[in-house]
């Protein structure tokens, strides 16, 4: 019989006054019990809409059903099916937005806690391990490929080519494989070590991960073809991020969002006895309305600065961040300062930032995106007194491998063209997928375009 | 892990160090103008120093170091066979040296460790190099044989006259050009200050002057935006879009103000070296 009470069992979380002083992970997790009894409130619909809206086509119902019964090792099997990285997306995806939103137990109520039950399985079977010990190594298939970038999606790339039997390289330019998933998403939401868990479970299967390797500058995609490699799948994320180009913006104590979270993240900033070192003020404000201004605003916040503004130009309803994350931020004690849309960053006689000039906005007539458009109320800036300023107004694919190898075409934006159902490029042997291709998107969506390259892959070269 | 083959001091005052890194990777495309990023162990910052030299037979690259902060000082202390935790690249662009004949390279101090390697590539590739070394005294000159072997005319000089020719080295760039030197360009490597007058002298005489910058880098693969400089009125990455820019166009006191941002703490590191450790980590 199924559980059909309406709300969905609450996430275990540390307290947020306690929490904005920590790096600890927020959500703490469901227990057994709470697992199962959420487990319990999906209806098994012949038709399961949540899972046309995976990017990645995790069999939900069934997984959910193993959860039910109690089965957990069953449960991870049924997910990694589809999926190399359960631990990752139970915790960053925007469930709301996919599989969740999809459940016709949210038309009533809540939808089922599909992205909670994900996070329970995966860390279920990370702490208590596989049930009949490591699950087995398929043969090699004799076909090597090259896979550019470690995050998302390359990551998810090489494992499902790694389980395939392809003997799979993935090269990293950082010193360490996580791409965004280690110098972007902030401890606090995605713990690192859960990051390396799931690497090494890939390198489990074969996958070799080569770190400090910049492809584009010490090796071309055609030297990599010279090596061997049949295919090469480029992943190398969205790179330079943008500025919003008003005066001011070069002042001592503006930075992009991916200074500071690189600096936080993946260098460990935030730790004394790192040496890297993270210079934010008491004040500091924050441009943009993304994950990757929540995730900036709350790591400042946690650096210890009294007040945090997020300055954003549209309201509240065309906020682009999960709304979960929004949430989070709002308890954690952070300024929404919305409506507003920066014109000027001021400072001293020595460059230091000493405020932000914006000037308030209301929504007019919708725009190309459908979202109504701000313009400014004339005559209405005014100075937000901060001694910082990050940018997180997002970046653009980087640019280093269409730079280097010929014959690839680009979009408009700087990303690589792709074929969306097989990821091949203009270039024969070579693919692409996530933000390289997209420019910035989602951590899921990146995973998606990877799997989808790894079955163009397999194809390709089975086909040759 | 990335070893250390050979280190030595390039002077008495032992103000730079040369390391040749074990690095096959990089050393197999690296070229005169571009950097590395190395990492000393797991705690360690990502710190980028220019190529000065690079063996892709041996799989080597050699990098000059001035002990200054907290990361250098600590390199300082590694020895033969001891190994750095990462040494990327390499990184940023080359430098330009298409459709040039003569060239006058000036280098003031350490910054002779960065123009050497290019000043050698352009003489190597048939361009003709005058090349103006400036140091403060005798004792901290460097690559004095390499950069006389490597380069058409060498002039050093010195602050206190203590060695070669006594003066600032754009003084003896400008009776370069005063004595009717004509040169397709002036490649500048130094402290900042310096490159800026070099950049002021060279304007007055319309002569093309190019100079490699080093500010502060986290990521050096353009997707922090912390190198970022104006050149022209437009914001540039060093890291992507340099280390080489047109002299005359780089906004010199917004650089100036950039590289003293972490000043405080750089102090503070040092102190806590000196006084706990000896250079030496606890942990790790």
């Amino acid at each position: 019989m199924a559980n059909m009470r309406m709300d969905k069992n609450p996430m275990p979380e540390q307290e947020p006054l306690v929490r904005n002083k920590n790096f600890d992970e927020v959500a703490l997790g469901y227990t057994e019990e709470m697992a199962i009894d959420e487990a319990k409130r999906c209806l098994h619909c012949l038709r399961p809409a949540c899972v046309s809206g995976c990017p990645v086509n995790v069999h939900i119902p069934e997984f959910i059903a193993k959860v039910a019964e109690g089965d957990f090792d069953g449960a991870y099997e049924v997910i990694t099916a589809t999926n190399s990285l359960p631990a990752i997306c139970g915790r960053v995806c925007p469930q709301e937005n996919q599989c969740e939103g999809k459940c016709v137990r949210g038309i009533k109520g809540e939808s089922v806690g599909i992205g909670r039950l994900e996070r329970f399985v995966a860390d279920y079977h990370m702490q208590h391990g596989h049930k009949d010990g490591a699950p087995a190594v398929p043969e090699s298939n004799g076909h090597k490929v090259a896979v550019i970038g470690s995050g998302p999606a390359g990551l998810t790339c090489a494992g499902d080519l790694a389980r395939k039997g392809y003997e799979v390289t993935v090269y990293e330019a950082f010193h360490k494989a996580g791409g965004v998933l280690v110098y972007g998403i902030p401890e606090f939401r995605l713990p690192k070590a859960i990051v390396a868990r799931e690497i090494d479970k890939l390198a489990h299967f074969g996958v070799k991960i080569v770190t400090d390797a910049v492809i584009g500058r010490a090796e071309s995609i055609d030297e990599l073809f010279e090596e061997g490699y049949e295919a090469v799948f480029v992943g190398s994320g969205a790179g330079l991020p943008q500025f919003l180009h008003i005066p001011g913006e070069n002042m001592l104590g503006v930075f992009s969002a991916n200074e500071i979270l690189t600096r936080s993240n993946l260098m460990k900033a935030y730790l004394p006895e790192y040496d890297t070192p993270i210079k934010l003020g008491k004040r500091v404000a924050i441009v943009g309305g993304g994950n990757v201004a929540m995730d900036a605003a709350r790591t400042a916040k946690r650096l210890g600065a009294d007040e945090v503004y997020i300055i954003y130009r549209r309201s509240m309803e065309e906020l682009p961040a999960r709304k979960e994350e929004v949430h989070h931020a709002q308890a954690e004690e952070i300024i929404f300062k919305l409506l507003n849309n920066p014109v000027e960053i001021v400072g001293d006689e020595n460059d230091h930032v000493t405020g932000i000039k914006v000037i308030k906005m209301e929504l007019g007539e919708p725009d190309a995106s459908g979202r109504r458009r701000p313009v400014e109320v004339p005559g209405s800036e005014y100075v937000i007194d901060v001694d910082s300023v990050i940018i997180a107004i997002g970046t653009s694919p980087n640019p280093l491998i269409l730079s280097t190898t010929p014959g690839l075409e680009a979009t408009k934006k700087g990303g690589i063209v792709a074929d969306e159902a097989t990821g091949a490029t203009s270039r024969t042997g070579v693919f692409a997928g996530g933000d390289a291709v997209t420019g910035a998107a989602t951590v899921i969506k990146a995973m998606g375009a990877g799997k989808v390259a790894a079955a163009g892959i397999d194809q390709y070269i089975m086909g040759k | 892990m990335f070893k250390i083959i050979s280190k030595r001091p390039l002077n008495e005052a032992k103000t730079v160090i040369e390391f040749v890194i074990e690095a096959p990777l990089v050393a197999r495309k690296a070229r005169p103008g571009q950097f590395i990023i190395f990492r000393l162990d797991e705690y360690g910052e990502r710190v980028p120093v220019t190529i000065a030299a690079s063996d892709p037979v041996k799989g080597t690259v050699t990098i000059m170091v001035q002990p200054v902060g907290q990361t250098t000082k600590m390199l300082a202390l590694m020895e033969e066979g001891d190994c750095l935790a990462d040494f990327v690249g390499p990184l940023g662009r080359p430098t330009n040296m298409e459709g040039l004949k003569r060239v006058c390279v000036v280098g003031g101090g350490v910054g002779n460790a960065i123009a050497y390697p290019v000043a050698k590539g352009m003489h190597d590739r048939g361009i003709e190099v005058d090349m103006v070394a400036g140091f403060r005294s005798k004792d901290i000159v460097i690559l004095e044989e390499e950069m006389r072997a490597g380069v058409t005319n060498l002039y050093i000089t010195t602050d206190d006259g203590s060695y070669g020719e006594a003066g600032f080295n754009v003084t003896k760039m400008k009776a370069l050009l005063d004595a009717g030197n004509k040169y397709d360009e002036i490649m500048c490597v130094g402290p900042t200050r310096m490159m800026q007058r070099v950049c002021e002298a060279t304007k007055e005489y319309g002569v093309k002057t190019i100079v490699s910058m080093n500010p502060i880098m986290l990521d050096g693969t353009g997707m922090c935006g912390a190198c970022r400089l104006t050149v022209g009125g437009e914001t540039k990455f060093a890291c992507v879009d340099g280390p080489e820019f047109d002299g005359h166009l780089v906004d010199w006191d917004g650089i100036i103000k950039r590289s003293m941002f972490y000043a405080e703490e750089e102090k503070a590191a040092e102190a806590h070296i000196c006084r706990i450790t000896g250079g030496v980590r606890e942990h790790g």
